[in-house]
């Protein structure tokens, strides 16, 4: 008979096997069988945050960062409670998590016992599937399917639920199975017909552009070698989604910037008026597509995607491949090669005109502001950071609100999984948790965190994990006093009546950053922005930057509610034209 | 429901709603029917009836069969996000008019009345395969199978009859002849 070893053991003989180095957790009643038995394992290092939710969302910047599954261990009841944002979160931006929750021993579920909740219940719909391990039979199994299911196909959240009784249990341990297929769910279901197809509509095209996004991330870095590779093939105009960011590089001239709601006024007109669309890993999002019946009117459109379900959801296409994005994209550069078909050249001509085009879009400059002498403006604080940082190969995260919209505007990323943002949830307080884990599995690498001050306060309890593991994160605070989109929305929809987004009392952020350990630094005016920015960026350890900007700032361009994507507003001067009224106020 | 699932944008375009019969294959462990009409519920689908049993003791499979309506999107929709589920293992989409396919409702009426009110109540359920699994001097239980509509009929018509009490299944579902769907 073989050996047999605890439900505990074997949960830490999984994670070897699927080559895990961190858990991101907390410890708790439920669980304390496992976190007895961490301290016989070295290879694995758990890293100790200060609320569940901060587990969460540092193993996705962990996992987004890193392109390995993040691991999180929480408790049973709140344990399991408090990680839900950061699952569902997960589960909207396609990130692969593996958590393991506690829960109360087998015989007192469903008796309302200490700190029981229903786990698997409440996780059901924010996770790609989850288990409860009634049997120590299925446990090892059970945690392998889990890997499994969170890292293939579309990636996400995954949960397994782990009774205290099962963790003292003893069974003998069976290794992850060699590739066994899913109800035989496979996932590239292109054919070459297909490619060929989409070859056809390239060479026609007059107004091509190519519309990617997370999905080529989450294809690995060989994805993002073979996107550029065909931009170059052909010569083609590229935008990109808020998810997408760094896959083809920010800088290079055939790349139009961010799209939608506050994308550039190049990439959305261009959306508008293209007769063919290429989507590659994107989901056609509300924030992109503005108002569908007006989407794109005169394109073909073609999807490619590794989701079924993606296919057709909001957006009807004309063409779709469900696959691997880098495994479809390899289908087309070959298929392109091998024909000989030099699109570039001799589409030259044919999409001579449409670039043209482009170029005067492009004049408008739409991400222009008016910077000043007298206060910092969040986009040239940005900027800044930006010039301070970009020889560095450095990792962004960010909050939600306008500062996310200035540094997905203003900051130029050219690699992927350089990257990482709340895009699909829009969770306040992801960008702090978040760069731990960045940092976690990038120790040597410059991670800055763009965040707004009401965003931070949510989770700041992480800066102590910061200090606690030597973690140098800089929090690169853009402080205007104001939830600052909120206070957009009711500038622009409610008659400038600012309800409840403007915080007083603001905590004391150099005394704060000093109160964790760590380093304070303020900057007021504009020049002494710059030194400010270096002395943040030479720091070796944890920075906490309170940048004080222009409060009445707001994020331009931007589709207002209920428009298409060519009529935008491009800045304060514009905005009574093109008031929002009746409907659209309703939308968000 | 056919609203699209952004809020940033209702489509003005309606497409029309047709009735469809989803039969889903699942493994039979715990969670999985919460799972199905969690995804329903959840995406603001309809479920018009639910009928699930096991039919593979041995493999372990539960065959549901969900009645919902829905655009021809909205029903492409259901069946791909049912399909991402781990525990489904196919799914199966019949229009309710599919001269192909049989579809079955089964329903218990209990009648309490005059024993002439009674046989009428028996006479009117005649054609439809009626049951008698109860009888006492002054009740009946009726056993019909047919369509939803022809059940939702004979529920009022035996009201003048002493109907008292009606007991329905969901629709089940089965093509006809030889071919079976994989």
């Amino acid at each position: 008979m073989s050996k047999l070893y605890t439900g505990a053991e074997i949960v830490f003989k999984c994670l070897k096997d699927q080559d895990v180095e961190f858990i991101f957790g907390y410890p708790g009643g439920a669980v304390l069988p496992i976190y007895d038995e961490l301290k016989n394992h070295n290879t694995i290092k758990h890293i100790l945050v200060r609320h569940e939710q901060g587990a969460g969302h540092a193993a996705e910047g962990y996992a987004r960062s890193s392109g390995k599954p993040g691991v999180v261990l929480v408790t049973s009841g709140p344990g399991a409670t408090n990680v839900v944002t950061a699952l569902t979160d997960a589960y909207m931006d396609s990130v692969p998590l593996v958590c393991i929750s506690g829960q109360v021993p087998t015989h007192l579920i469903g008796t309302d016992a200490f700190q029981e909740c229903d786990t698997t219940g409440i996780t059901r719909p924010c996770t790609k599937h989850n288990w409860l391990v009634k049997d120590i039979k299925d446990l090892s199994k059970t945690l392998h399917e889990a890997f499994r299911v969170a890292t293939t196909g579309r990636p996400g959240p995954v949960l397994v639920d782990i009774p205290k009784d099962i963790q003292f249990a003893k069974m003998s341990y069976s290794k992850p199975k060699v590739e066994k297929k899913l109800n035989g769910k496979s996932l590239n279901h292109f054919l070459q017909k297909d490619i060929d197809s989409l070859i056809g509509l390239m060479n026609k095209s007059k107004k091509p552009i190519i519309y990617s996004g997370g999905g080529v991330i989450n294809s690995g870095p060989e994805a993002s070698n073979v996107l550029r590779e065909l931009v170059e093939l052909t010569g083609f105009p590229i935008t990109s989604t808020l998810q997408g960011l760094g896959a083809y590089p920010g800088d290079d001239n055939q790349f139009l910037g961010m799209l939608g709601m506050h994308g550039t006024y190049e990439a959305n007109n261009a959306m508008h008026d293209c007769d063919l669309l290429i989507n590659i890993g994107a989901r056609f999002d509300d924030r992109i597509t503005g108002k569908i019946d007006e989407f794109s009117p005169k394109s073909k459109k073609v999807h490619i995607d590794i989701d079924p379900s993606s296919i057709n959801k909001i957006i009807k296409v004309d063409l779709a491949l469900v696959g691997d994005v880098k495994e479809v994209l390899k289908g087309i550069t070959k298929t392109l090669k091998k024909k000989n078909l030099d699109l570039k050249k001799s589409n030259k001509q044919q999409i001579a005109k449409w670039w043209e085009q482009i170029q005067k879009w492009r004049t408008k400059n739409s991400l222009h502001f008016k910077n000043s002498d007298e206060t910092i403006k969040p986009q040239h604080a940005v900027q800044r950071l930006y010039e301070f940082t970009k020889h560095k190969d450095t990792y962004i995260t960010t909050e939600v609100g306008q500062h996310q919209m200035w540094a997905a505007q203003h900051y130029k990323f050219n690699k992927p999984n350089r990257w990482m943002t709340s895009g699909g949830l829009g969770t306040m307080g992801y960008g702090l948790p978040a760069a731990v884990g960045v940092q976690i599995a990038h120790p040597k690498k410059l991670v800055i965190d763009i965040a707004g001050e009401a965003s931070v306060l949510m989770t700041m309890q992480e800066m102590s994990t910061a200090v606690q593991y030597n973690l140098p994160i800089k929090i690169f605070i853009l402080n205007n006093q104001y939830m600052g989109m909120v206070r957009q929305w009711q500038e622009l929809l409610h008659e400038k009546n600012y309800s409840e987004s403007y915080t007083e009392a603001l905590p004391d952020f150099i005394k704060m950053a000093e109160a964790y350990g760590c380093k304070g630094i303020m900057a007021e005016k504009p020049d002494e922005l710059d030194e400010k920015i270096r002395e943040m960026v030479e720091f070796d350890g944890p920075v906490i930057f309170d940048c004080r900007v222009d409060p009445n700032e707001n994020c331009f361009p931007m589709i207002p509610s209920g428009k298409p994507h060519n009529q935008m507003i491009l800045g304060p001067s514009e905005k009574e034209e093109n008031k929002i009224t009746g409907k659209g106020k309703a939308l968000v | 429901m056919a609203n699209p699932k952004s809020a940033y944008s209702v489509s003005s375009k309606k497409e029309k709603s047709d009735t469809h019969i989803i039969v889903v294959w699942v493994d039979n462990e715990s969670g999985v029917l919460a799972r199905v009409v969690g995804l329903f519920s959840g995406r603001g689908y309809n479920i018009e009836s639910l009928a699930v049993a096991e039919v593979d003791a041995k493999k372990s499979i539960s065959r549901i069969t969900i009645v919902t309506t829905g655009t021809p999107q909205v029903i492409d929709q259901i069946k791909l996000q049912l399909k991402k589920l781990v525990p489904v293992h196919k799914v199966a989409d019949f229009k309710r008019n599919d001269k192909g396919v049989i579809f079955k409702e089964m329903a218990l009426f209990k009648v309490v009345g005059s024993s002439l009110k009674i046989k009428k109540a028996i006479n009117a359920c005649k054609k439809y395969d009626a049951v008698i699994l109860d009888k006492t001097n002054k009740s009946n239980v009726i056993q019909i199978t047919a369509l939803r509509r022809e059940i939702d009929k004979m529920a009022k018509n035996l009201r003048k009859f002493g109907l008292v009490s009606v007991s329905r299944t969901g629709a089940v579902a089965m093509t006809r002849g030889d071919k079976v769907f994989n």
